[in-house]
């Protein structure tokens, strides 16, 4: 329903639109490259923020191991950038969009066990808050505990706290070398046994995933399509050296069936990171859900699900996610009751892909108790009292 | 340094708040001796003392939840503290508040191996996690140089480090679940035994927040499996520009060291005569290189750092070759404070954050600071992050030099903040920076930190005169300055 799309090409012209936006009383939809409009509820705003003229990188000095960007920065420039000087982003992030988008959804990928998530690398941010304030937070060193850390509060916030216009991140070495270990045929339950015991190795485990056979039959990894059935997947990265050392020790211990090579085991995880199995999180398709759960839950709460969901799944199990697709002529609201009745253990579901009016009627965020929810309500309001930036996307009403 | 003024009103119904905890926490929970509360006047920065009006040892998390709900409505101010190993006062005490005392919560809750989090009560210490799963070959990462004496709350209030960090991260990096008692005695809990927790990142916040957003009272921290193997490489230099340099050419290479740590000359020698580590003595600059990891890994990146240091000038190197070697590589390291208490009747230990390439700039300026006002300054240095730890030598029996010390402190920290910096790495603001957070931060900054407190402790009752150097009222933070009418921009699309 955006109407006028507004298009600052400074802070001081953000902060302008922001407090016309306040004094006119009209929300703002905050955009960047917009490949992420699909994640979260649709907002409600008759206008656009859009930050996409904000971009270029402020600094970079690889031996700090930070990087300074504008928040428009579509994610392809760093990528590029730090590959040139042997350095990624350790959270793994999918691929598109920009810095700002990024870290407002809070994502990562499947080295989120071992490296963490958006918020963990995310230092420093300035922005214009829902107050039509500029104001920065955290720093741009890897070590600050002065003040709150604001930032963190920032990774995952949806764009409903501040228009984002430049972040610091932290950078890390991207690892020398990569192999997958391959294990056939496994049941949900002895693959996930048989990936706790990679994770529980010394062996530093950077990505534990489980593929059944209907996953891995659509991977457009060739050893992965035709294995014929279930396929169980750990990967270990670092120094040549050490990835080979690692991988014939790990190896034995589990008696694996295969080991990837680096090319392989590369585009195999992008695919494990996009959910690529099951086309990807922006496109059509069945409806998609990430569970958060205690990583030994997955396949518990999985086995409830299929009694009663026409449901197919993929565990991303280092980073204690589950995936599912389910038909999308599903009624996502029953089963987003189903989903969520299933989380004995703890955890949180969210809707990651559904069209517009399916994600507009349901509760895409996991429900929060009504002290929490008390509290996130507080929390907007003392950066956006009057609902300016993205009312709606996270929750109701905030 | 000044502190809120005591509430005159609040002292005089002391009677009446006591025996208000008193209902709550019953027998010796509540402290009111003197002598007996004169063991919380202070915490790790002894330069500051103030006896709380009244001490309260709540043993369960109703009790917390009754303390601050009564304490709320009758207008009280509230000061937690775990095992008071803080060294910027943030568990000072206030004369007209009630010192909230955690060191009851002891016991650790759940081990859960299958995945890999310990959940525990907040007094139990840093190391007391790691120690029992050590015996499943497991270990909590941060490793503050306190961890033997301070708790898990305090961690989480203080966001703690420690020379582990630049690898597995600090606190916050290692938190998976919180529940926390806000000041309006609600609990809530954050997050779980999953890597995400759902919602707004409270916990994020909570973590580092120094005490003034609520009161933790169970943490389940993220376990990891202990490196096969560690050694550690001893480097020395002929300046400190050289280590530095080092420093920067290993990151550069891609190798991230589980610790890498820097002394200058006088850290050195005060560390060698108290602990005869047998480091070198001639060199300005020493720098101690922590691999860790599987065997073939760390073999094959302690050549490459020895040899990454020849070509940076190293004019000494030595691997270890034993575990006892290594640990006596780091026994040096890890005594230095006290080594340099050894030298100097006194000493007053800084912290603050710099990009490592100001490195060279910032310790020639220090030299400069350290000639003006004839106090010395010896070094240690978190080499990996560019946390710094200057330690100020002075005697506090001379008249003056406590002063001279405090004001050669924060020039260092303002000089911090110039060069792109930030005033504390790992020790927090408390009172001892709070005024120089002004250095740090322009009020549109501090004013929407300030506002997520009031979302969080609307009266302002929890620690206050910490890290803010202004005491705000929520309502005049809430105001909001834009109006119809006084803007220039009445059509939209302008850009």
């Amino acid at each position: 329903m955006t109407i006028t799309i507004l298009k600052p090409e400074t802070t001081a012209q953000v902060t302008e639109a922001v407090r016309w936006a306040l004094s006119a009383g009209e929300p703002l939809e905050i955009l960047g490259g917009g490949s992420r409009r699909g994640l979260g509820r649709p907002v409600r705003a008759a206008h656009g923020l859009d930050l996409s003229a904000l971009s270029g990188i402020v600094a970079y000095e690889p031996e700090e191991l930070v990087l300074t960007a504008l928040a428009g920065t579509p994610m392809a420039t760093i990528r590029a950038l730090l590959a040139g000087r042997g350095q990624h982003l350790a959270f793994e992030p999918p691929e598109g969009g920009t810095l700002g988008g990024l870290v407002a959804c809070g994502l990562a990928g499947p080295r989120r066990i071992a490296a963490g998530s958006a918020r963990d690398h995310t230092l420093g941010i300035a922005g214009v808050s829902g107050r039509g304030e500029a104001y920065k937070g955290g720093g741009k060193v890897v070590k600050n505990v002065t003040g709150y850390d604001v930032p963190k509060l920032m990774a995952g916030s949806f764009g409903t706290l501040t228009a984002l216009t430049e972040i610091t991140v932290k950078v890390l070495p991207a690892p020398e070398d990569t192999a997958t270990l391959l294990l056939a045929g496994l049941d949900d339950s002895a693959a996930v046994a048989m990936l706790d015991r990679a994770l529980r190795s010394p062996y530093e485990v950077s990505g534990a995933a489980h593929l059944p056979a209907a996953a891995a039959a659509r991977s457009g990894v060739s050893a992965i399509a035709g294995a014929g059935g279930a396929v169980t997947l750990v990967r270990l990265e670092g120094f040549g050296p050490s990835v080979a050392a690692r991988v014939a020790m790990l190896r034995e211990e589990l008696r694996a069936d295969a080991v990837l090579g680096r090319d392989e085991s590369l585009a195999l995880w992008r695919e494990v990171r996009d959910g690529a199995c099951f086309g990807g999180v922006a496109a059509d398709g069945p409806h998609l859900w990430k569970l958060s759960v205690p990583p030994a839950a997955g396949p518990s709460t999985v086995a409830v699900l299929r009694r009663t969901l026409d449901v197919e799944v993929f565990y991303d199990w280092g980073g204690g996610l589950v995936w599912l697709a389910l038909p999308s002529d599903t009624a996502a609201s029953d089963s987003a009751a189903t989903i969520r009745s299933a989380l004995t253990a703890g955890g949180h579901a969210t809707l990651v892909r559904a069209p517009e009016a399916v994600r507009a009627a349901t509760e895409v965020f996991q429900p929060l108790p009504e002290p929490l929810m008390a509290l996130s309500r507080r929390v907007k309001e003392s950066f956006d009292p009057k609902g300016i930036l993205n009312p709606g996307r996270m929750y109701a009403g905030l | 340094m000044k502190m809120p003024v005591p509430d005159s009103g609040i002292i005089a119904r002391r009677r009446e708040i006591v025996e208000a905890l008193r209902a709550i926490v019953p027998g010796e929970g509540v402290i009111v001796d003197e002598n007996e509360l004169r063991a919380y006047e202070c915490d790790g920065l002894t330069a500051f003392r103030q006896l709380p009006m009244v001490a309260v040892l709540p043993g369960t998390v109703e009790q917390v939840s009754q303390v601050l709900k009564t304490c709320k409505a009758m207008g009280v101010k509230v000061v937690p503290r775990g095992a008071g190993t803080s060294l910027s006062g943030g568990a000072l005490p206030l004369a007209d508040g009630v010192l909230l005392g955690m060191g009851k919560f002891k016991r650790i809750l759940d081990i859960d191996y299958a995945n890999r989090c310990v959940t525990v009560q907040p007094g139990v210490t840093n190391l007391g996690i790691s120690n029992a799963v050590a015996h499943e070959g497991f270990y909590y990462a941060p490793d503050p140089s306190s961890q033997i004496a301070c708790t898990i709350g305090g961690n989480i209030a203080e966001n703690s480090g420690g020379v582990h960090c630049l690898k597995y991260g600090l606190t916050t990096n290692n938190v998976l679940g919180l529940e926390m008692v806000l000041m309006d005695g609600t609990v809530i809990r954050l997050g779980g035994k999953h890597l995400d927790a759902g919602g707004y990142d409270l916990m994020g916040i909570v973590t580092g927040s120094e005490g003034l957003l609520g009161v933790v009272t169970e943490v389940t921290v993220r376990i990891l499996k202990k490196p096969a193997t560690a050694r550690a490489v001893l480097l020395g230099f002929p300046t400190s520009e050289q280590g530095g340099d080092c420093v920067a050419a290993i990151i550069a290479a891609g190798i991230i060291p589980g610790g890498m740590e820097m002394m200058d000359r006088p850290a050195i020698h005060a560390a060698e005569d108290f602990v005869h580590a047998g480091y070198p003595l001639d060199v300005e600059a020493l720098l101690i290189v922590e691999l860790d990891g599987p065997a073939a890994e760390v073999d094959h990146l302690i050549d490459r750092v020895e040899a990454i240091a020849r070509e940076r000038g190293a004019c000494y190197a030595r691997v270890s070759t034993s575990e006892e070697e290594r640990l006596a590589f780091w026994a040096g390291r890890k005594a230095a404070f006290p080594a340099v208490g050894r030298i100097s009747p006194d000493y007053y230990c800084m912290d603050g954050t710099i990009p490592r390439k100001a490195l060279p700039l910032v310790l020639r300026r220090m030299q400069e600071m350290s000639d003006r006002c004839g106090l010395r300054v010896a070094n240690v240095f978190h080499a990996g992050d560019g946390n710094l730890h200057p330690l100020i030598l002075y005697d506090a029996n001379k008249p003056g030099e406590l002063e001279a010390a405090e004001e050669f402190g924060n020039d260092i920290l303002r000089l911090c903040v110039e060069v792109g910096g930030v005033l504390t790495g790992e020790h927090g603001v408390g009172v001892e920076k709070r005024d120089l957070m002004t250095d740090q931060f322009d009020e549109a900054d501090l004013r929407q930190q300030q506002r997520l407190k009031c979302a969080f402790d609307p009266d302002g009752l929890l620690n206050p005169g910490k890290v803010f150097p202004t005491l705000h009222r929520c309502a005049e933070l809430g105001r909001l300055h834009v109006h119809q009418g006084e803007l220039r921009f009445p059509d939209i699309p302008r850009f």
